[in-house]
C-alpha cells in the first residue's frame, strides 16, 4: 500500500488501517488525546467525501491556478494558435527584417516607378521606385514597436491610475477618473492632429507617447472596476484582519484577481493601436520618411491606386493581417480568462 | 469531549497583562452613515474576554455582533461606518487612539479572525501554502522555504490529512470543512492572545460544525488563547463558552455564564431564543417563535428596542430604555458575570 505510507509520512495518524492500529500509533507518538481521536476518525470520513475513488498522491489532478487553467484552454484553441503563429512571425519579421528579404527599402530607382510584379521583386515597386516588398516586410517594424510600446504604456499607466483610483476612493478616485474623464472626451484623431502637427521633429517615441497620453484612460476605467470589485472581496478583509498592509494588500491579494480584464482589453487595443499608427501616419502627422511605415506607404499609394493598385494593396494587407492577429488574440485570451463572456 | 491536550506544551499565562482582562470593550458605538439615515449599529456596548476564556455573542442578524468584531479588529468599512464612541483596550492599550501602522502590526499577530465563508475568505489566485506562509513572510519575515515548511506544520496543527501533498494546492480544491481548518491555521498561524470567530460554522454542515467546533475549542485551550465566538446557534454555544452575551438592535440585553443562562434566561428575548429550540420531548406541538422582525436600525424604537416583540412588554418598557441591572438570586445575592436589560428580569428569571 505506497498511498497509506504517503499519508503516514505526512500524517501519523490520517492513513492508519484500523481503529486499533490508530489508536496505537496515537499513543505512541502522544500526538493527540483521546478526545481528539473521536474527531479524528471523522477527518478520514471527510477525506473519503473528498476523493471518492480515494486516490494516492500520486494519481491526485495537478493543482490549477487560473492562470493554467487558462494556458490549457488557450492552448487547444485554433484562434489562439493561428493568431499567436501570425504575431511570432509577425514579431520576428519585425525584428530581423533581413530574414525576409535582401533589398534595402530605402534603396530606390525612379525608373522602375510603379512597375507591376516580376521576378525578384513579388510585390512590385511605388511611385518612388523603391521595392514594395521590402518597404513592407521593413514596415512591421515601426507598426509592432508602435503597438507594443503603446499598449505597454498604456497599461501601466492605466493600471496604476486606475489601482490607485479603485483601491483609495474618494478624492484620489475623484480627481483621477476627472482627468481620465477629460482625455477621454478627445476624439483621438482631432488630438493627433492637433498635438501632433505641432511637433516637427517626430521620432517613432513621440507618436507612442501620443498614443499612451490618449489610450490609458481605457485601460485606467476598466483596472479601476476591477481593483473595486477585487477590493470587496472577503479575502481582501480577511487579509487586512490578518495583518497585511495596503501595499502587500493592492500587490498581492487585489492585483492579481484584477489583471485578467487589463490584460484583455490592452491585448485587443493593440490591434486598435497599430491600425492607429497608421492612420496617423496617413494623415501626414504620425511617422515621416525615411522611417518605413505601413501607414506612409498606404498614403502615398492612395493617390495612384487606379493606375498601380498593387503599392496600396500589398502594405494594406499586411497592415490588416497584423490587426487582424492582435485582436484575435485578445479574444483568445478573453475567452480563457472569462469562461463565462462567450 | 476532552479538550485537554497531552503532547503540546500549553503556553498559560503567555498572554493577557497578567491583571485585567485581554480585552475589554467599553461602551462601544457605531453608526453607518447611509443616504437613508444613520444607522446606529451598535449602541454602548461592553465586554470582556480573559486569556484562556471563551466569550459567546450571541444574536439574530442585524443585531451588531458582526459589526461589534469588525471595530475591534479595526476592519470596519468606513464609510459609511463609524466608531463614534467607546474604548477597545486591549492588553491595557486602546486599540482606537493606536496609531494605523502599530494596529495593523496588532492584527494578526496579536488578535486573529476566524471569516464565515472560508472559501470567500481565501484568495482564489494562491496556494493555500503561500497564504499560510505569507503570515510568517509578512510578520517574522521567514524565507519562502522556511514558511511553506511552517504552513505544513500548521495544516498538520489542524489536522488536514496529507498536508504535504496538499500545501500546493489552491483552496476550492478543499472540502468546507477542511478550508475551514485552513482559515483558522491562519488565524492560528503566529500564536495570537485574542481570536475572533465570526460564525466560524454556519457555513458548514451539521458533521462538520462539530469537529470544527471541537477543534478550535482544543487549540483555544492549548494556546490559552482568550476567544470570541459571534453566533446565532445557541446549540454550537453551549459546548464551547465559558459566558455568553446575548445581542440585540446593536446593544447587549443579557450576560450570563453560560449554564446560568439556559437554566434560567433573565431577558424576555433570551427566552424566547431557547424556546425557539425544537425539543425531542415536545414533539407535536407548534414550534414557538419570537413575534415580528428585529427593529430597523435607522428607527430604534424608542424605551426598550425589544418591547414591541416582548410578550411581557408593559407601559414602562415604551418610555425608559432599562439599564444593564444586575442579576440576583432568589435570596438576593448578586449572581456574578449575570446581567440583564429588562425592567422586568426578577419575574423572567424566577418566573412569576
Amino acid at each position: 500500500m505506497p498511498d497509506q505510507e504517503k499519508y503516514n509520512e505526512a500524517d501519523p495518524m490520517a492513513g492508519a488501517g484500523t481503529e486499533e492500529e490508530e489508536m496505537q500509533s496515537a499513543i505512541e507518538n502522544r500526538q493527540f488525546d483521546l478526545g481528539t481521536m473521536e474527531g479524528e476518525t471523522l477527518v478520514k470520513g471527510e477525506r473519503l467525501a473528498d476523493h471518492p475513488e480515494a486516490p494516492s498522491a500520486d494519481e491526485r489532478v495537478v493543482p490549477r491556478s487560473l492562470w493554467q487553467d487558462a494556458w490549457r484552454d488557450l492552448r487547444t484553441n485554433p484562434i489562439f494558435i493561428v493568431s499567436s503563429l501570425l504575431i511570432v512571425f509577425l514579431v520576428l519579421v519585425a525584428i530581423f527584417p533581413s530574414m525576409m528579404t535582401s533589398t534595402n527599402p530605402l534603396n530606390c530607382d525612379l525608373s522602375k516607378s510603379q512597375l507591376g510584379p516580376t521576378g525578384g521583386h513579388p510585390f512590385g515597386f511605388d511611385t518612388q521606385g523603391c521595392d514594395v516588398y521590402a518597404r513592407t516586410v521593413y514596415g512591421a517594424r515601426a507598426s509592432i514597436t508602435v503597438g507594443v510600446c503603446a499598449t505597454v504604456g498604456a497599461a501601466l499607466v492605466g493600471t496604476v491610475l486606475g489601482g490607485v483610483a479603485g483601491f483609495f476612493g474618494r478624492w484620489p478616485d475623484s480627481v483621477i477618473s476627472r482627468v481620465a474623464d477629460i482625455f477621454f472626451g478627445i476624439p483621438i484623431l482631432l488630438g493627433g492632429l492637433v498635438f501632433l502637427s505641432v511637433i516637427k521633429n517626430k521620432s517613432i517615441w513621440i507618436v507612442v507617447a501620443f498614443i499612451v497620453v490618449l489610450g490609458w484612460p481605457q485601460l485606467a476605467r476598466i483596472g479601476r472596476g476591477a481593483v473595486i470589485t477585487a477590493k470587496e472581496q472577503d479575502y481582501v478583509t480577511a487579509a487586512r484582519a490578518l495583518g497585511a498592509s495596503n501595499n502587500r494588500l493592492m500587490l498581492r491579494h487585489i492585483l492579481p484577481n484584477a489583471v485578467a480584464p487589463i490584460i484583455v482589453v490592452a491585448t485587443i487595443a493593440l490591434g486598435t493601436y497599430i491600425a492607429l499608427e497608421a492612420t496617423l501616419s496617413y494623415l501626414g502627422v504620425g511617422l515621416r520618411p525615411p522611417t518605413v511605415s505601413w501607414g506612409i506607404d498606404i498614403s502615398a499609394a492612395s493617390d495612384s491606386f487606379s493606375v498601380a493598385p498593387h503599392m496600396l494593396l500589398f502594405p494594406a494587407g499586411a497592415l490588416s493581417i497584423t490587426v487582424l492577429a492582435f485582436i484575435m488574440l485578445g479574444d483568445a485570451v478573453r475567452d480563457a480568462l472569462d469562461p463565462k463572456l462567450r | 469531549m476532552s479538550t485537554s491536550s497531552t503532547s503540546a506544551q500549553p503556553r498559560a499565562g503567555r498572554a493577557g497583562t497578567g491583571t485585567g482582562p485581554l480585552l475589554e470593550v467599553r461602551d462601544l458605538r457605531v453608526e453607518f452613515r447611509t443616504r437613508e439615515g444613520v444607522a446606529k449599529a451598535v449602541n454602548g456596548v461592553n465586554y470582556s474576554v480573559w486569556a484562556g476564556e471563551t466569550l459567546a455573542i450571541l444574536g439574530e442578524s442585524g443585531s451588531g455582533k458582526s459589526v461589534s468584531a469588525q471595530a475591534v479588529m479595526g476592519i470596519l468599512d468606513s464609510p459609511p461606518g463609524f466608531v463614534t464612541d467607546g474604548q477597545i483596550v486591549f492588553k491595557g492599550r486602546d486599540l482606537l487612539t493606536m496609531g494605523k501602522e502599530e494596529r495593523r502590526k496588532v492584527r494578526g499577530a496579536q488578535v486573529a479572525m476566524i471569516f464565515q465563508d472560508a472559501l470567500s475568505a481565501l484568495n482564489p489566485v494562491h496556494t493555500v501554502g503561500a497564504q499560510l506562509g505569507e503570515m510568517f513572510r509578512v510578520h517574522h519575515g521567514t524565507s519562502r522555504k522556511e514558511a511553506r515548511e511552517k504552513a505544513v506544520e500548521l495544516m498538520q496543527r489542524v489536522r488536514i490529512p496529507a498536508a504535504k501533498e496538499r500545501v500546493g494546492d489552491y483552496p476550492h480544491q478543499f472540502s468546507g470543512g477542511m478550508r475551514q481548518r485552513i482559515m483558522i491555521a491562519m488565524a492560528l498561524a503566529l500564536q495570537p492572545d485574542l481570536i475572533i470567530a465570526d460564525e466560524p460554522t454556519t457555513a458548514l454542515d451539521v458533521t462538520v460544525q462539530a469537529q470544527v467546533m471541537d477543534l478550535l475549542a482544543e487549540l483555544q485551550d492549548e494556546y490559552h488563547m482568550g476567544l470570541i465566538l459571534i453566533t446565532h446557534d445557541l446549540g454550537v454555544v453551549a459546548d464551547v463558552a465559558d459566558k455568553i452575551a446575548v445581542m440585540y438592535a446593536g446593544r447587549i440585553v443579557e450576560t450570563a455564564p453560560v449554564h446560568g443562562l439556559y437554566a434560567g434566561p433573565a431577558h424576555p428575548y433570551t427566552e424566547g431564543l431557547l424556546q425557539s429550540i425544537p425539543r425531542l420531548d415536545q414533539k407535536g406541538l407548534e414550534l414557538y417563535a419570537i413575534k415580528g422582525l428585529p427593529p430597523n436600525l435607522l428607527r430604534i424604537p424608542p424605551g426598550c428596542p425589544f418591547h414591541p416583540r416582548c410578550p411581557r412588554a408593559r407601559t414602562i418598557c415604551r418610555e425608559v430604555d432599562p439599564p444593564l441591572f444586575e442579576v440576583t438570586d432568589e435570596t438576593g445575592t448578586p449572581v456574578p458575570g449575570r446581567a440583564s436589560a429588562c425592567h422586568f428580569w426578577k419575574e423572567t428569571l424566577h418566573g412569576e
